[in-house]
């Protein structure tokens, strides 16, 4: 797709979008992209104006910054106070609220937490910094976790004895199991993140149709992806029928990526987990085996941490059930904007209410 | 804002640091030099008019592919001096050594400083060092202010965007801060990603005795593209319209850009400008742009239009048009 002309894409998304007009004919549509990569494609191409006013996109619960709970920021703003620990964490986790403090709030009163772009270093800042306890913050679904897996892996084999990582990996299918178990979100297809599908593969969707009847589609992260993808929802809403698609086979085998499985299943096991919006969910969560409980964290270096306070107005936990547009939302724009940010969907890059600032919807008239 | 502490977020040129000079320097120092709020004061002393600019260089790391902090710091005051449609003539350099810094990494600083000196055709005339214990500073930051005299008939001011002029952009976006940040986190890039870092001046000058109408001039350093078009739509009350398709962003900085979760359009530049001019007089700048070699890549990316003013529309490759928005966090702390 990246070797089509500007004209090529224009005429593309021209076909699509005509075709879609055509299928909705009408009728009142909701498609949930559960990805925060899809969200912001979505918002950042403009997608939501070439689609008829009656078919929405709602954002579910695919920003990994998003669904982290408060008491997790909490734990690791604790840790990051003690003098002989180093936090490392991915840029996006700086400003999310905790209870009652940020980690960017905590470095800027001297904490040591430094920005890391994979998991790989913050196993070097390890190495280089013996007299530190370094923690890596393993936020992220199944696209990162395997990455994580391999750091505990190298951390083992190198013998280092002060890496930790504080694991809050999440799975996205049980996700999308509660939210329809729930019963309060109606949607009428999944647009299904197509880099986790590179790694789980097609099958741990296959409940959506089989016992949902929602068609669902794996979709790749380019504008005409996401076009296409929407295209083939309301084929199959057309043909009134539900199945799971693969939009992304260029990237996607059906299979996944067995070895990532591998390395994912060898360090990590599902265990129960808390996503901001969502509650506990049962096997959503990844926890670290006993095998390499040397590198836990929370099993090895003590900590209190203060009593958890949410936010009192925030509707985070309804935007990420695709209960709510963020524009629907009291702070949004107001009290919670990304410089001043309440939620933490308006922090991270791939939040829904970040996306919607960031990118206009609800302030930029044409 | 007195309860609260400097965050790194306050340095990245967006919204930020937008408040912060809002609320703590604007207070103190408010003049309505100052209030002109362009990329330097322009002055008007006994007839003669001046440029004069400063701006400090933190860098990290201190060479990187395409440049280093001393070349940072002669071309970017170079251009902010510039950028007030000025010939750039003298200037000042402050240094300030950690305990331990190598000499030999300062004399290949100030070499790189002399040589861009002279690129330039500017002279650094006065100067300071001072040296601090070892943790103070991080080897060495830079300040360097400059003074330039403003070309005859040159009315350059963030204020002069108006509805039907075209905007033109210099070249290629986004290498300066990939560069540094590779650099930085040792990431393979490819070859052609390399600092743009370059003095401006001379592009400037030939533009501008061809054309000394230009509206607007700018380069689009901190915050990029975006929040520097934010701030020319705020400070004209005017509209701004782009085209995707048009904005120049070689394929090695896109891909860069797309596996880290960067926008092109928000990275720091450090050898590109941005105009502002009539439609009858496009061509004539496109092409003397284009004959030098820091603008041969030089194209109209967009339009000014009435509404909606104080902000900027990107029309997207498939058609959609959103917000074009000034940026907010910090993207890359300590790019220049």
């Amino acid at each position: 797709m990246l070797s089509m002309t500007n004209e090529e894409v224009k005429k593309a998304a021209a076909f699509f979008t005509r075709e879609i007009e055509k299928l909705a004919s009408g009728r009142s549509l909701r498609f949930m992209e559960v990805c925060g990569t899809h969200t912001v494609s979505i918002f950042k191409s403009g997608i939501r104006q070439l689609l008829p006013e009656t078919v929405e996109l709602v954002s579910g619960p695919g920003c990994p910054v998003c669904v982290t709970p408060n008491e997790y920021l909490d734990t690791a703003i604790a840790y990051s106070r003690k003098s002989d620990v180093m936090i490392t964490t991915f840029g996006d986790m700086l400003k999310v609220p905790g209870s009652s403090s940020t980690l960017a709030k905590e470095k800027a009163q001297g904490s040591d937490i430094r920005i890391v772009y994979s998991s790989l270093e913050a196993l070097d800042f390890a190495a280089k910094n013996p007299d530190k306890k370094v923690i890596f913050l393993a936020v992220g679904f199944e696209t990162t976790s395997p990455t994580a897996a391999a750091a505990i892996l190298m951390a083992d084999e190198a013998h280092l004895a002060n890496f930790y990582v504080l694991s809050a990996h999440k799975l996205v299918p049980p996700a999308l199991r509660a939210l329809l178990a729930s019963g309060e979100s109606h949607v009428d297809g999944f647009l299904l993140p197509g880099h986790v599908s590179a790694i789980i593969g097609l099958q741990p969707y296959d409940f959506l149709s089989r016992e949902y009847h929602i068609p669902g589609v794996v979709a790749g992260f380019e504008p005409l992806d996401i076009l296409q993808a929407v295209y083939m929802l309301m084929l199959q809403i057309h043909e009134q029928t539900a199945r799971l698609e693969n939009q992304y086979s260029r990237i996607v085998p059906k299979e996944g990526n067995p070895s990532a499985c591998r390395i994912l299943s060898q360090v990590y096991q599902q265990t129960d987990a808390v996503w901001r919006g969502l509650g506990k969910i049962p096997n959503s969560g990844m926890s670290i085996r006993e095998k390499y409980q040397a590198f836990d964290a929370l099993l090895n270096i003590p900590i209190i941490v203060e009593e958890t306070k949410e936010a009192s107005q925030c509707q985070c936990g309804k935007v990420l059930r695709g209960l709510l547009q963020p524009s629907a939302c009291l702070l949004f724009g107001k009290a919670c904007r990304p410089e001043h940010p309440i939620g933490s969907c308006m922090v991270s890059v791939e939040g829904t209410c970040a996306a919607w600032y960031k990118y206009g919807a609800g302030r930029w008239q044409v | 804002m007195s309860n609260e502490r400097v965050q790194l977020a306050h340095g990245s040129g967006g919204k930020l640091s937008h408040d912060l000079i809002k609320n703590v320097m604007w207070p103190a120092f408010a003049n309505e030099i100052l209030g002109e709020m362009n990329d330097g004061a322009q002055l008007d002393i006994s007839g003669c008019r001046l440029a004069f600019s400063t701006d400090s260089y933190v860098v990290k790391p201190l060479f990187f592919p395409g440049g280093d902090i001393g070349k940072l710091a002669v071309c970017g005051t170079v251009n902010d001096v510039a950028m007030n449609g000025a010939l750039p003539l003298y200037l000042s350099a402050g240094f300030v050594l950690e305990e331990g810094f190598p000499i030999a990494d300062l004399q290949r600083i100030v070499a790189s400083m002399q040589q861009a000196a002279k690129e330039a055709g500017v002279h650094i005339v006065t100067g300071d060092t001072k040296v601090v214990e070892k943790g103070a500073v991080d080897g060495i930051y830079i300040n360097t202010a400059g003074i330039g005299k403003i070309m005859n008939h040159v009315h350059i001011s963030g204020k002069n965007a108006l509805p039907g002029q075209n905007i033109i952009l210099s070249g290629y976006l986004g290498e300066h801060s990939l560069a540094v940040m590779g650099e930085r986190h040792g990431l393979q890039f490819p070859q052609s990603v390399r600092s743009d870092c370059a003095p401006l001046n001379g592009l400037v000058e030939a533009m501008l005795t061809a054309v000394p109408k230009v509206a607007v001039l700018r380069d689009p350093t901190r915050g990029g593209l975006a929040t520097t078009l934010n701030e020319i739509a705020l400070q004209s009350g005017v509209g701004i319209m782009l085209e995707e398709t048009h904005i120049p962003i070689s394929s090695a900085v896109q891909a860069a850009c797309d596996i880290l979760g960067f926008d092109p359009l928000y990275l720091a530049n450090e050898g590109k400008m941005i105009v502002f001019v009539e439609p009858e007089s496009t061509n004539q700048v496109l092409d003397i742009m284009q004959q030098h070699v820091y603008g041969s890549e030089a194209r109209v990316i967009g339009t000014v239009v009435k509404e909606p003013r104080g902000q900027v529309g990107l029309r997207t490759r498939i058609g959609g048009v959103r917000l074009l928005d000034m940026l907010v966090g910090d993207q890359l702390p300590r790019i220049c």
